[in-house]
């Protein structure tokens, strides 16, 4: 038998979530809360396994198709399991405009991955604009905001992520 | 010139703890809502509408008519809902989140004066997935607010319920587009629904549904506390108020200023209390004035107001707000390709000439920024985008939503106003400008 998807604390935390969630909505709109649900999961589990997404559609009284269809319209969901760190780089114009072309490369040869390939450890990913046009060049790393980036920001940075 | 005489979002921004309840209420917060809520709902709509108070997410509606579309109980007995737009994804456009992070009262207050006037007990803030922090403030924000007695079933005392609940988006953003919006509330991917009917009448969950921008919502207290004539006339034209813009690219001083509706794009790039202008001897070749789905604007077409409708002699729109400036060094084909890349990746795939439109114009940039460019290209990209959206715009392309046009138009305006860039690099097989397309700012160069 394959180990369970929670422990009995993930599972009272996963519950109480989904109870919190559900409370928000009308009561005939339960599948109303999936990006919050699928939200939920991915925090607990980083990212979103198949035995999940079957929970998710349980709870809220809909199908596991349904939660696929919705979890790979959107970006921030991995329906495979990601890097330890996701490294989104804003590479849309403003913050292209001052050097994140640069500052891509450099996160590929300083990571020796490439844009768009998920490692085990590092899950580099080009992305788009950030809202942080005046503070540019930007990144995220696991939805962590870092701004005005400088080479010896950036340095300091991949340090912690050793 | 212009002169900025009262601030009206950013006023209490600098302020330190200003992101929390005590420090709010200790400088007169929640008091233009306790003022608002004295007068009927219907009333509080006129004061709006008096106000001149214009959408802020882009397409500048006015406010007050648009919460008039409701209909009135008689006709329609459903609940009605508030859906706050805080999916703040148009390139260029940082502003909502500085309101998130640094004065989320001011938004609630908004939000409690808004559905008191339209009879919402429920209202849903949609936020950017990626806003992590701001999403963190703003949630800390509701609970104080909850835990105050200001939400809850009394709304400030009254006899009146709100609920009010975060919803963070996961990364599209067809999702600031209103209809898609509510079909990703209600918990769907994000396509955009045909209008009409609109969603004043069918929006969330079938029911009436006002939806409304952050910075929208946020100049209401300023509007209760002051009244509606002062917000007016601190405006310019058919536009009450002021205004956010950030100002991003090749300026000295990048940023997100609060500026009059009367101030010009010029002095917005030039001003030493905005962007304090470019780098030794470069000039403004290019400015994107409201996103980067607002049509380009060269050079010489800096002397326009930042106001809503001052644009549409110059083919393009005041949008959001964001202001982006490319300088002499920075490569036409390469900016454009930028943003044409943007909306290939960010198209919903609901309607086919976007679906298809936007990657094969993206194809055929980057070929002529590459030097692979052919003689009819840049008639080929035309007649993409014009399947899109027709050129000059005229308001509805060929789509759904607003995205196709959204797409279309820069790469309409990019050529049309800068073509023989383009033809140069077809001429030439190659980028004139080289490895260095972007000129040189920060360190990454």
């Amino acid at each position: 038998m394959s180990d369970p998807l929670f422990t009995p604390d993930e599972q009272k935390h996963f519950d109480a979530g989904i109870a919190e969630l559900l409370s928000h909505y009308p009561t005939d709109r339960k599948s109303a809360a999936m990006l919050p649900a699928l939200r939920l999961l991915q925090t607990m589990k980083g990212w979103l396994p198949p035995e999940g997404m079957k929970l998710v559609a349980q709870r809220l009284e809909t199908t596991v198709e349904r939660c696929y269809e919705v979890a790979t319209f959107y970006v921030m969901f991995h329906t495979k399991k990601p890097g330890k760190y996701v490294i989104d780089v804003c590479t849309n114009l403003a913050c292209a405009l001052r050097g994140a072309e640069g500052l891509l490369s450099y996160l590929e040869q300083k990571l020796a991955t490439r844009a768009g390939e998920n490692g085990e450890k590092y899950f580099l990913r080009e992305t788009e604009c950030l809202a942080s046009c005046g503070t540019a060049p930007c990144l995220q790393v696991n939805e962590d905001h870092h701004e005005n980036l400088t080479r010896a920001k950036v340095d300091a940075l991949l340090e912690k992520l050793a | 010139m212009s002169v900025l005489t009262e601030k009206v979002i950013t006023r209490d921004w600098d302020r330190p703890g200003q992101n929390t309840l005590a420090v709010y209420k200790a400088n007169g917060g929640y008091k233009a809502a306790m003022k608002a809520l004295e007068l009927p709902p219907a009333a509080i709509t006129d004061e709006v509408k008096k106000s001149q108070l214009r959408g802020r997410g882009g397409a500048g509606f006015p406010t007050g008519l648009k919460w008039s579309f409701v209909p009135s109980l008689e006709k329609n007995n459903k609940p009605r809902y508030l859906a706050i737009n805080a999916d703040e994804s148009e390139p260029g456009t940082a502003k909502d989140r500085y309101i998130l992070e640094k004065d989320p009262h001011l938004l609630l207050e908004g939000i409690a004066i808004a559905c008191y006037a339209l009879g919402a007990h429920t209202c849903y803030i949609y936020a950017r997935g990626e806003f992590k922090y701001p999403s963190a403030v703003l949630d800390k924000a509701i609970a104080e607010a909850y835990a105050d007695g200001i939400f809850g079933k009394k709304l400030l005392g009254r006899d009146f319920e709100l609920n009010v609940y975060q919803v963070r988006g996961a990364g599209a953003y067809i999702c600031g587009e209103e209809t898609a919006l509510l079909e990703s509330l209600e918990g769907k991917k994000g396509w955009p629904r045909l209008k009409p009917p609109f969603p004043a009448v069918v929006g969330l969950f079938g029911c009436p549904t006002v939806v409304n921008n952050v910075e929208t919502i946020a100049s209401l207290p300023r509007i209760f506390e002051k009244g509606a004539d002062w917000f007016n006339k601190l405006g310019f034209g058919k536009s009450g108020g002021t205004r956010l813009v950030t100002v991003s690219g090749a300026v000295n001083r990048p940023g997100t200023y609060e500026v009059a509706m009367d101030t010009s794009l010029r002095e917005l790039i030039y001003d030493q209390a905005y962007g304090q202008g470019l780098p030794e001897g470069r000039t403004v070749k290019a400015c994107i004035p409201g996103g980067s789905s607002a049509p380009v604007l060269t050079g010489d077409e800096l002397d326009v107001k930042l106001e809503f409708d001052a644009f549409k002699p110059l083919q393009s729109m005041a949008g959001s707000g964001g202001v982006m400036v490319m300088d002499d060094t920075a490569c036409m084909v390469r900016c454009l390709w930028r943003v044409a890349r943007f909306y290939a990746e960010e198209s919903c795939g609901q309607c086919t000439p976007c679906r298809e439109g936007q990657p094969w114009m993206t194809r055929i940039i980057r070929k002529i920024e590459e030097g692979r460019g052919e003689r009819g290209d840049l008639d080929t990209l035309m007649n993409v985008a014009a399947a899109i959206a027709p050129w000059p715009p005229i308001g509805l392309g060929n789509t759904i939503c607003a995205l196709g046009d959204a797409g279309a138009l820069p790469v309409q305006s990019f050529v049309t106003k800068f073509r023989e860039e383009f033809e140069q690099h077809i001429r030439l097989r190659r980028c004139p400008k080289g490895d260095k397309p972007w000129g040189v700012f920060g360190e990454f160069k």
